[in-house]
């Protein structure tokens, strides 16, 4: 009996097809090298960021000391009046937009339009820039003003100052790389280096961008508002 | 990021073969060079390891006849040893070397996806060597902390190398995680991503299916270890409590409160499971490749075998609790993870009764490399057994940090990969130089190392029923010890010593066969699966000359009904003979 080639096998239904859709040769995901890589890499970082916020929230389960209450923290008193996590909602504000541009980025990309790539990517790399200059902005504001410090801090428990310099510094980390690498791209984008290759590199610079801001949003919630 | 698209090329030069003897065998890009490298720098400090536990041996059988041996040092040597073999050892051999060797070549691509960061990959696990090498050197020296370095005591003084030892520690698991990953996403993406026509998922032979998902699981499980070692570090550094409860030390406030020495456990054995299986699923993979070859049968269950390999490796992310009992959990919790770790004890029961009917009936070639493969059998199946124990609480809770846990683990997952680890040398070393390995020396390396570990582990069970510690620098005289322990600790040093001393026989060979082996041609033991049919041996640059291979049946095709030998490489097309991949497929039809 002759083997079934793997077109044929494609055609099997259920679960077995599933198999075989996965299975057939040469590639299991029909999308470019760098963009499954990418994939797999952004699903190990999720397990980094994971493991810090489980961490984060053990540690404030386990200390006796309370928690100091993050909306009265991360207000900035303006025109006379303390507004509560107004800074951090600019900051979400400010990721998340770049988010849209660098959406458009991708789009445009596969459009040819390299213009205009080149510009959206400079607009998501500055406003993820304006984003660590906040956070640089709040860091200084915790440390210099209110005394918070990674081992102790007049508020409450010590591992308040700990996981928030740690997670966010991280966080930061990977926003700062994004700034670099989207603009290392977008000049690459803009010399013409990958009118032979093709555009795919915009769209798993985007998947990284993206992963970002969605790690932000986790941090945000967990951090700011619980 | 610098990369040429070659590995499924059909052009050869898009590779840019490298000129100068720097560019071929330092800065190369070669995955075959890179394997090699990590493979030496994997055996080398491996061999420092093998050392280590041959002080610790010294002492525990001649205590009081070492000067240069005390309580300190020997934690030092236990942690240090424990922790070189498990990750600079085995994890960097297995996946660096072998991933990086075998992938390419069984899959039929040209080298891995992303030479230049292949290539970073190893110079970045060099670094991470060297930093844990320097941590011997600094003031106070290494960690003694024990492999798993547990919070509070691998940062409070009194504990060795709590200074710079422990910190160098951290750095370098780190910096090697950071590797690991460099190297990790090129293996997965390669399997994934680049096969050659016809190379199927369930055409791979399974030395690339446990490569791949012990890949995976590293993928998934180093994070927890790089966060561990992140919040460790700041614990030691800047004084944060993320670890650290408040305790006394010296009589002194340490200045610490409110952390939780339990988060690092999870966080820590939520990688130390998996971790098991990193570097007992490439073994799996390759001991079932060299059964399968030196047998002259068709793996016994081909699918069985690849489902039960991910089953494992998804299971080993829910077990992780068992390592702490001790730890004062809640009952249901220990309930919970005794249930997952029996279950994870199906579908590797399934693999053992596997290779046992692979070799049912086969036509068994006693070479040296089936020699350690059928070792392995035996070694994995007495340390799976007591495996069994542990995994219950109540039976765990006694046995626990005696040396039937040093016992245990050690066959488990010090022995056997070793022995497989040999056994894939034995077969591939033909395929990497052209020369086969010298069989007589070979042999004795077998007898006495198989027959050695015996003489060692076994009697390490006895002792950690009667009580005797792990971890401890000598036991003294206490009511729980009868004199004969100390008999039993010497005879286990002499087997260890002898066993260390094996080794260098085996080093010898490898050298000595360099030369003097003999020439092996193409397909020394008559394999089918792809690697085996390159055009030159040792493989060139780009692998497959100016040609792809293609795929046209699985790895196994092993003694096939009517045909003229006893083999089918994996890219000879079918002429209209039975395929044992169709009946493996659809066992039910009749054939
Ligand atoms: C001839 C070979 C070997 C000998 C004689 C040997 C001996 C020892 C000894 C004496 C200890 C310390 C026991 C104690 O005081 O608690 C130990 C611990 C250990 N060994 Fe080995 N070993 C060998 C090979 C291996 C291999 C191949 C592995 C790879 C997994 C390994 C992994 C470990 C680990 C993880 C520990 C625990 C370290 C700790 O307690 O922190 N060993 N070994
Ligand atoms: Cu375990």
């Amino acid at each position: 009996m002759s083997m079934p080639t793997p077109e044929q096998a494609i055609l099997k239904s259920g679960s077995e097809g599933a198999v075989a859709d996965w299975a057939s040769d040469r590639e299991t995901f029909h999308v470019p090298w760098g963009k499954a890589m990418m994939w797999i890499f952004l699903l190990s970082d999720t397990f980094i960021f994971s493991c810090f916020l489980i961490g984060y929230m053990t540690v404030r389960i386990s200390t006796p000391v309370p928690w100091p209450i993050p909306s009265e923290v991360f207000a900035l008193t303006i025109a006379g009046n303390s507004i509560p996590l107004v800074l951090i909602a600019i900051m979400t504000f400010i990721l998340i937009t770049s988010s849209g541009t660098m959406a458009m980025a991708v789009n445009f990309a596969y459009r040819g339009d390299r213009k205009k790539v080149v510009w959206l990517m400079a607009a998501t790399a500055l406003l993820g820039a304006s984003f660590v200059g906040m956070q640089a902005f709040e860091w200084t504001k915790l440390i210099v003003e209110e005394g918070v410090r990674p081992w102790s801090n007049p508020m409450g428990a010590a591992q308040f100052g700990a996981a928030f310099f740690m997670i966010t510094g991280f966080h930061g980390l990977h926003v700062t790389a994004g700034v670099i690498y989207l603009s290392i791209v977008a000049r690459k984008v803009h010399r013409g280096d990958y009118e032979k290759k093709g555009y795919a590199i915009v769209e798993i610079a985007g998947l990284y961008w993206h992963f970002v801001d969605l790690v932000w949003v986790f941090i945000f919630a967990f951090f700011y508002l619980w | 990021m610098v990369y040429t698209p070659i590995a499924d090329s059909d052009d050869p030069h898009a590779l840019h073969d490298p000129q100068s003897f720097i560019s071929k065998y330092v800065w190369s890009q070669d995955h075959k060079v890179i394997a090699i490298q990590y493979a030496l720098t994997a055996l080398s400090v491996g061999l420092l390891a093998l050392v280590l536990s041959g002080m610790m041996r010294l002492q525990l059988a001649f205590p009081e006849s070492f000067t240069f041996i005390n309580p300190s040092n020997y934690l030092q040597f236990v942690t240090m040893h424990g922790m070189i073999m498990v990750i600079y050892l085995l994890t960097a051999l297995f996946l660096g070397g072998f991933g990086n060797y075998l992938i390419p070549l069984m899959c039929g691509t040209r080298d891995m996806v992303f030479p230049y960061l292949n290539m970073l990959s190893y110079w970045v696990y060099l670094l991470s060597v060297l930093i844990l090498l320097a941590s011997f050197f600094v003031p106070g020296g290494a960690t003694g902390a024990g492999w798993t370095l547990y919070p509070p005591q691998a940062i409070m003084p009194g504990t060795p190398g709590a200074d710079y030892g422990i910190l160098l520690m951290l750095i370098s698991l780190g910096v090697f995680i950071i590797a690991f990953t460099m190297g990790g996403l090129n293996y997965v993406t390669t399997v994934l991503q680049a096969r050659c026509k016809g190379m199927s998922m369930m055409r791979m032979p399974l030395t690339v299916w446990g490569i791949f998902t012990a890949t995976i699981l590293g993928l998934l499980a180093f994070p927890a270890l790089l966060v561990s070692a992140i919040m460790m570090t700041l614990d030691k550094t800047l004084g944060t409590s993320f670890f650290m409860p408040a305790v006394l030390s010296m009589g002194a406030d340490a200045g610490y409160t409110g952390g939780s020495p339990i988060l690092f456990q999870h966080l820590f054995w939520f990688f130390g499971h998996p971790e098991v299986y990193i570097v007992a699923l490439p073994a799996f993979g390759m001991v079932s490749d060299v059964l399968s070859v030196h047998a002259r049968k068709a793996i016994f269950g081909y699918r069985m075998m690849v489902w039960a390999i991910v089953a494992i490796g998804a299971l080993s992310f829910v077990v992780w609790a068992h390592h702490m009992y001790v730890s004062g959990m809640n009952p249901y919790f220990g309930f919970f993870f005794a249930t997952t770790t029996l279950i994870i004890a199906i579908p590797t029961a399934i693999k053992v009764y596997n290779w046992v009917l692979t070799l049912w009936r086969g036509n068994i070639r006693f070479t040296v490399p089936m020699l350690f493969a059928i070792g392995f059998i035996f070694t994995f199946t007495h340390g799976g057994l007591t495996g069994l124990f542990l995994g219950n609480v109540t039976v765990d809770l006694p046995l626990s940090d005696t040396y039937f846990v040093v016992g245990h683990f050690h066959m488990v997952m010090g022995v056997s990969p070793v022995l497989v680890l040999f056994a894939a040398i034995y077969h591939w070393f033909p395929k990497v130089t052209g020369r086969l390995l010298n069989t007589t020396m070979g042999k004795w390396h077998f007898w006495l190392t198989f027959l050695g570990t015996y003489s060692i582990y076994l009697p390490m069970h006895y002792l950690g029923f009667l009580g005797v510690p792990r971890r401890y620098f000598a036991n003294g005289t206490s009511d729980f010890m009868p004199d004969s322990v100390q008999t039993i600790n010497i005879s286990i040093t002499v087997a260890a010593l002898i066993v260390a001393v094996v080794q260098l026989l085996f080093l010898f060979n490898l050298f000595w066969s360099l030369k003097h082996g003999e020439k092996a041609g193409s397909n020394p033991w008559e394999a089918a699966s792809l690697e085996w049919q390159t055009p030159d041996t040792p493989p060139k640059h780009g692998n497959w000359g100016a040609e792809l291979p293609v795929c046209h049946r699985w790895a196994y095709d092993y003694s096939v009904p009517g045909h003229a030998t006893d083999f089918i490489p994996q890219n000879e097309p079918h002429n209209g003979e039975d395929s044992l991949e169709e009946m493996s497929a659809h066992p039910e039809e009749d054939h």
